[in-house]
């Protein structure tokens, strides 16, 4: 499934195009928004680090079964014999290798952007991305397939979804706050937590009603 | 909506389903492939109850409606590829080779579903669904966009799947070479089974008479 579905965006490219060019422009909002003030911009800048991410990955998220729909493939998923939940984590694993290439490179360009030395808390802040971008994409994953058929989908996903990232928000803006400020990995060890509990939360859930879902 | 329809394909057997829009041919056959959850009544394949038991219905039908269930991005071969490791079926270079072969297609492997032609795309849903063997075939307007050569060919290819002792239960609004290889035709009527006979006896006049008796009477 995850096969599949980065050999579809590669040949189409209509998702990561989308994307990068969504991320592309809330930076430059940004940018220009905040230049002058420079002190303001440190107190800021994790939120709106997590505001690009999660902004592009809600649009990326949204797509993620729009391919299914194109000539009934959701029916052939469904058929298909064996456990549903293979699905999930395929498209799981797709969502977040796309969003983990974005994520690259709006990081890239929000260090350029705002001349923010982000070497020496490389190591950390991966982490920090890599543990949110999994619990936003298990999540997000199984609230796509939820309203894939619904009529309404570009409402309700974001609708759905926003409340239940709270935790996977508030850890990952904090912790990268601090990892901002130099504080070291240890000092954010609870918000690590939270998000690693987050992650196991949403996986387990998706894998447990998958099936449901995609039953109807 | 269907209303008391009772049918039977035995192993070997082909059904058409005839009817107007509307009738519930494609709730019948979307029923029958556990798409849909009849709100009474049961539809069983082999044995089992698709309502309660779909997976064990799953592995033994093979559905080619309206939608292929293809991705136009993917090549033909990446379609078997995908469908059959999803499914859990050998995915190897000579099974794919030999499923596009079936179909006529192995010139087109390697080109994209989207360069396809409507009847091309209907071909390679059949190499789809055969290659998990099915016992079941459930087609919706199965000869819809094939030329008078791909007709004659899925003619052959299902009178082949019945010989192999398949049963087929195929919907279509067509009367005239798509009935020769059903044995039995249906007609569906305002959800209701109008009609149910065996083809043999009757000429294609014959069908397009009785199939606006019967439908003439419910509209």
């Amino acid at each position: 499934m995850a096969w599949k579905d980065l050999l579809v965006e590669r040949r189409s490219k209509e998702t990561l195009n989308a994307l990068l060019f969504f991320a592309l422009a809330l930076l430059f909002v940004f940018q220009f928004a905040l230049d002058a003030d420079r002190e303001r911009l440190a107190a800021v800048l994790p939120g709106l680090l997590w505001l690009a991410f999660i902004l592009s990955g809600m649009l990326g998220l949204g797509r993620v079964f729009l391919v299914e729909r194109e000539n009934d493939c959701w029916e052939g998923l469904l058929l298909a014999p064996g456990d549903k939940s293979a699905i999930y984590l395929g498209k799981l694993a797709g969502s977040l290798a796309l969003m983990f290439v974005v994520e690259a490179i709006v990081l890239a360009l929000f260090a350029l952007f705002f001349n923010v030395d982000l070497v020496p808390v490389l190591p950390g802040l991966t982490l920090v991305i890599a543990l949110g971008t999994l619990g936003f994409a298990a999540i997000g994953t199984l609230f796509a397939a939820m309203t894939a058929q619904a009529r309404a989908r570009e409402l309700l996903f974001p609708v759905l979804l926003l409340p239940v990232l709270v935790p996977v928000l508030l850890g990952t803006v904090k912790a990268t706050e601090a990892l901002l400020l130099r504080e070291p990995l240890a000092d954010v060890a609870h918000w690590l937590k939270l998000l690693v509990a987050a992650d196991v939360i949403y996986v387990v859930a998706g894998l447990l009603t998958f099936d449901f879902i995609l039953e109807g | 909506m269907l209303d008391g329809v009772d049918l039977d394909v035995a192993a070997g057997e082909a059904v058409a389903l005839l009817g107007p829009n509307g009738a519930g041919k494609t709730t019948l056959l979307k029923i029958v492939a556990t798409l849909l959850r009849p709100s009474r009544g049961t539809a069983t394949v082999a044995g089992h109850d698709g309502a309660r038991d779909p997976e064990a219905v799953r592995p033994l039908i093979g559905v080619v409606a309206h939608g292929v269930q293809l991705y136009e991005d993917l090549t033909a071969r990446e379609n078997l590829k995908f469908w059959a490791t999803l499914a859990g079926l050998p995915a190897d270079a000579d099974t794919l080779a030999q499923a596009l072969a079936e179909v006529e297609l192995e010139r087109h492997g390697n080109a994209r579903v989207r360069t396809f032609s409507a009847g091309m795309k209907r071909r390679l849903a059949l190499a789809r669904v055969g290659l998990a063997r099915p016992r079941v075939l459930l087609l919706d307007e199965p000869f819809a966009a094939l030329d008078a050569r791909g007709r004659k060919w899925l003619e052959a290819r299902l009178e082949s799947f019945k010989a192999g002792g398949g049963a087929l239960l195929m919907a279509t609004h067509s009367f005239g070479r798509e009935l020769g290889a059903a044995d039995r035709i249906v007609i569906l009527a305002g959800g209701r089974v109008a009609l149910d006979t065996p083809r043999a006896a009757l000429a294609p006049d014959d069908v397009q008479r009785l199939y606006a008796a019967h439908t003439e009477e419910t509209s």
